[in-house]
Order: C-alpha cells, then structure tokens, then sequence
C-alpha cells in the first residue's frame, strides 16, 4: 500500500515518571481514505488526531505526511474541532474567510479569494446564512462553517475531532451524509475521532480501534468493504455492514471495555 | 342601488385598512407608554418620597442644612442657565463641568492609550510580566490624591497636574484588565491560529485584540468612573475652572444649596460617562460573548 499519511512508533508521555498516554502507534494511510479511530472516553485518540495536527508533539515517533515531517500545526492538516472553534466576533463568511487569505494570500487574487469562500460555503449549504455569526445559527450550522473552514484551506488530510458528537441524531445523520458526499466529490484523505459506531461504519473505509490508556495503542484495524456512495438506509441490513459494526462492537465492549464501566 | 352597494363593497377595504394601521399604531404607542410608565414609575415616585421626606427633616429654620425648596430659590439660576459667564471665576456649572471633562477626556485618553499598550506587553511577555506586575500592583493602590502634590512639583503647572492625576488614576484597571484579557485568549482560538499559521501581528489584531476586547473595556468602564472621582478631588485642590473648584468655592462662600446642586450634576455627568464607555464596548465587542 502506498502511504500518504504515515503514522510511526508514535508515544507521548504528558509528564515526565507518569506513564505513556500512547505507545507505539503505526499508522499507514492511503490517499483518499476514510479513517474512522474509535475508542473509549480517555483513550487518548484526540491526543492523537492533535498529533497529526501539530498541535502536541509526540515524544516518541513521528508522523509523515506526503514525505514530510509533521511538527508544527498547518494548513495541509486542517482540523474540525469538535466545539467548532469559530471565532464569535466574526460572521460565518469572514470565518472561513480569515482561514482563506490566510492560506491562500499570495497565490490567489482577492476576487478568486472571495469566490472561494462561497464555493466552500456553498459546498456545507451554508451560504444563505454566510453573513449570520457563530451566535446566531445552530450548532450543527456551526459545524458545517467549521467543516467549509478546513476544507477551504484545500488540506491534504481532513482531520476531523468528534464532528458530531455535541449535535441531536438528526441534524447529526444530515451532517454524516454531507461528509460523506464531500469525501465522495473531492477525494479527501480524513482521519476522523468518534466513539459512534454506527458513524465509523458508515462513514469509514478502515475502523482504527483503540485499546484503553495509559499506554493506549491501536489494538485492531477493521476493514469496512461497503461500496460507495453509501446509503444509510440500505446499509441497515447489509451482511458488511452488520459484520463490521459487531466486529467493532465486539472489540469495544467484550475485549477492551471501558475501564470506569469495568468495575 | 346595486351599484352603491357595489362601490360600498369595493371601498369598504380601502376604508378599513389604513383604521386598522391607525388602531396598530395606536395599540403600539399604548404598549411603549405603558412599558416607560411600569419602568420610570417607581423612580419618580422614589424621587418624591425623598425631597418630601428632605423637605420635612430641613424645612426648619434652624436646620444646618438646606432643604429642597430653599435650594431652588437659593440656586435656580445654576440650574436654569448652565452656561452663563460673568466673567472671572463666576461662571454656570455647565461651563465648570466642561472644564472638568475636557481633563478627564484628555487624561483617560492617554491613559487607555498607554493601558491598552502596557497591558498587552504585561500579558504577552512573561518577563514584563515578572519585572512589570509587582510594581504595578503596588502602585494602584496609591490615592489618586496623593499623586497631586509630586505631579505639581513635577509640572509646576495646575492643568498637567490635574491630567497626570487623571492619567495615573485611570491606568491600573486598564493595564490590569488588558493583560487578563490578553492571557486568557482561549486554547480554541489558539488552535486555529496554529492551524492557518497566523502569526505575530496578524494573530495579534485578528485574535488577541477581538479576543481580549470584553475585558479592556471592562478596564476602561472602572477607569472613567476612578477619572471621574479623582478630578472633582483634584479641582478643589487646584483651583481654577472644574466642578471641583466650584463646589470646594461654594463652600467656602458658605453657598451648601450651589453645593448639592453641583453634586447631583456630578452624578449625573458620572453615570452618563460611565453608560458612554458601556455602549463603545457594546458596539466594538458585539458577539464576542457568544
């Protein structure tokens, strides 16, 4: 396999004499792929997705992306945080497009920046409220800017941090199918946290499982061979899908239950 | 008869629609008088009660201090003609009250310039933090009076003075707020200026500054209203034009009625001053809270 993101030997240890939050992570993903990493609540995988980004360094190990050490926080790894992050005092237009003139302020010309900007929030269905800011809209809307935000800066791998975990079921499975329709059109590499498994099975096409911490490490990848574009409905009775959710069921709640719940 | 009744029909509309505006308008004035009259009933009510209550306890010759009607025939003029000036000191209290803005508009001004500037330094750098904090928490709890006297030997001059002391009262809350303000930017917005590479000034004005907004008005709200109580204080020891020399004047003319006219307009301008600040940081901080 052809590794466009590699993860390897990744550890960190928060305070030096406290046990490893991660050891020995290894990673290897392919350009355009899905990668859903699921686990138990302190698991330590947003640890990891901040890793990817840049914004911790891990002690050990490292990651490549597209040939380059990762070590500061960048533009090709663009990250949905699972609050949104958007800065209040802005409208959702001038959110993404503080991101874009950011990224993008030499290379394009104002007026291609500008268009831009409406692309992507054209893209999350945003547009129409383009102008409203993060306090006025709701926080799957909110969401979506964030999402228009990562993807306006054209990142090389998507990194998504719980998208949905703070959303209802609803406005949460109208998000899921927006992403998974964006991954479909632009090919996006994203790498994704969640601890729903319905939404890793749906959206993924490998389940990266993670054992508990302290010393959490990927304890079993899952393939999830659904043909795409998936349809939610369709896929409630399909054998693959309902092999891959037990296969993930399995893994979370015989072998590594969680360990608050396991006493 | 047919066609009366048909024009009848047809105008009936037309008729009916502008009475019903008129009845809507009306219901909503009705409504917005009755929403002031709920609101600014009890406080005149309340105001009544007091100056009746006044009246009563100082209506008494022999009561050392005037009551409210005795006030309005001593001092209606002050109150009626603000800005008369017959020349020298004999001037209406609006001109005094000019005076004294005109040295807190200058002194805060400075003051929230060099707040803002050495709060942003304290916040951002550790080191000015260390070397700069401990003096500065000393400082400000030095009276603002107690300023005057280094700031006459220093200028030789009433008016620097007075707008030294308005200066060095104003700055700690702002300094103090500002670097609250500057330090507290939260992890979040941190993340995405990591993330799109936002460095040095543009992180500075995009993030830190919108960020840290709230609270450097905060700052600036508490500075006006200190401004406001050092300047009255400073007058009266400096002499010249301002409120402050007014009053300290009135008293020394025995005039008590020009006294407490001149502190209801002390109060008045104070709290205008202070809602003056809140609806800047309204307007600059809008949807910061959200």
């Amino acid at each position: 396999m052809s590794s466009f993101l590699e993860i390897s030997k990744v550890g960190i240890t928060f305070k030096p004499g406290s046990p490893a939050v991660l050891v020995d992570v290894d990673l290897e993903v392919a350009r355009g792929e899905y990668i859903a990493i699921i686990g138990h609540s302190g698991c330590g995988k947003s640890t990891l997705l901040n890793i990817v980004a840049g914004l911790t360094n891990a002690t050990t190990g490292g990651v490549l992306l597209d040939g380059r050490e990762v070590d500061t926080p960048g533009p090709d790894r663009a990250v949905v945080f699972q609050n949104h992050s958007l800065l209040p005092w802005l409208s959702c237009r001038e959110n993404v497009r503080l991101a874009v003139d950011q990224v993008m302020g030499r290379t394009r010309s104002k007026a291609e920046r500008a268009a831009w900007v409406d692309e992507n929030l054209d893209l999350v269905r945003m547009l129409p409220h383009a102008d409203k800011r993060p306090g006025e809209i709701s926080g799957g809307m909110k969401q979506r800017i964030g999402i228009a935000r990562a993807l306006a800066m054209q990142p090389k791998v998507l990194l998504l941090d719980e998208p949905f975990g703070a959303l209802d079921a609803l406005t949460r499975a109208h998000l899921q199918d927006q992403v998974m329709e964006i991954h479909q059109r632009l090919g996006t590499t994203i790498l994704m946290i969640t601890h729903d498994v319905d939404e890793a099975v749906l959206l993924s096409d490998r389940i990266v499982m993670m054992t508990n911490g302290p010393m959490a490490t990927i304890g079993e990848i899952a393939s999830v061979d659904l043909p795409r574009p998936r349809d939610r409905l369709a896929l409630a009775d399909h054998s693959g899908y309902i092999a891959a959710r037990t296969k993930v069921m399995e893994f979370l709640y015989a072998r590594h239950r969680n360990p608050a719940q396991a006493a | 008869m047919s066609i009366a009744l048909q024009q009848a029909a047809a105008s009936k509309p037309l008729v009916d629609k502008p009475t019903l505006t008129a009845r809507k308008i009306a219901t909503t004035i009705g409504n917005r008088l009755y929403a002031a009259g709920r609101d600014m009933a009890p406080l005149v009510v309340m105001l009544a009660l007091i100056l009746g209550v006044w009246q009563l306890a100082a209506g008494s010759s022999t009561s050392s201090l005037p009551a409210p009607y005795k006030i309005w025939s001593d001092s209606h003029e002050l109150i009626l003609h603000p800005f008369y000036d017959h020349g020298g000191l004999d001037k209406g209290l609006g001109l005094h009250l000019f005076a004294s803005l005109k040295r807190v508009a200058f002194g805060f001004t400075l003051s929230a310039i060099a707040g803002i500037a050495l709060g942003m330094l304290v916040g951002t750098s550790q080191l000015a933090m260390r070397g700069l904090d401990p003096i500065f928490q000393v400082l400000r709890t030095v009276p603002p009076l107690a300023w005057l006297p280094l700031s006459l030997a220093a200028f030789r001059e009433a008016q620097p003075s007075a707008i030294f002391v308005i200066f060095i009262t104003a700055i700690w809350p702002v300094i103090i707020n500002t670097a609250v303000g500057v330090r507290n930017v939260p992890q979040d917005y941190r993340n995405v200026a990591r993330v799109i590479r936002l460095r040095g000034f543009g992180y500075f004005a995009k993030i830190v500054m919108p960020s840290a907004a709230p609270y450097i008005f905060t700052g600036l709200r508490i500075g006006i209203g200190l401004s406001w109580l050092a300047i009255v204080a400073a007058e009266m020891l400096i002499g010249g034009v301002g409120i402050g020399f007014f009053i300290w004047d009135a008293w020394n003319s025995s005039n008590i009625s020009d006294i407490i006219v001149a502190l209801i307009y002390v109060g008045v301008v104070g709290f205008f001053l202070d809602r003056l600040v809140m609806l800047a940081g309204r307007i600059v901080t809008r949807g910061t809270q959200s």
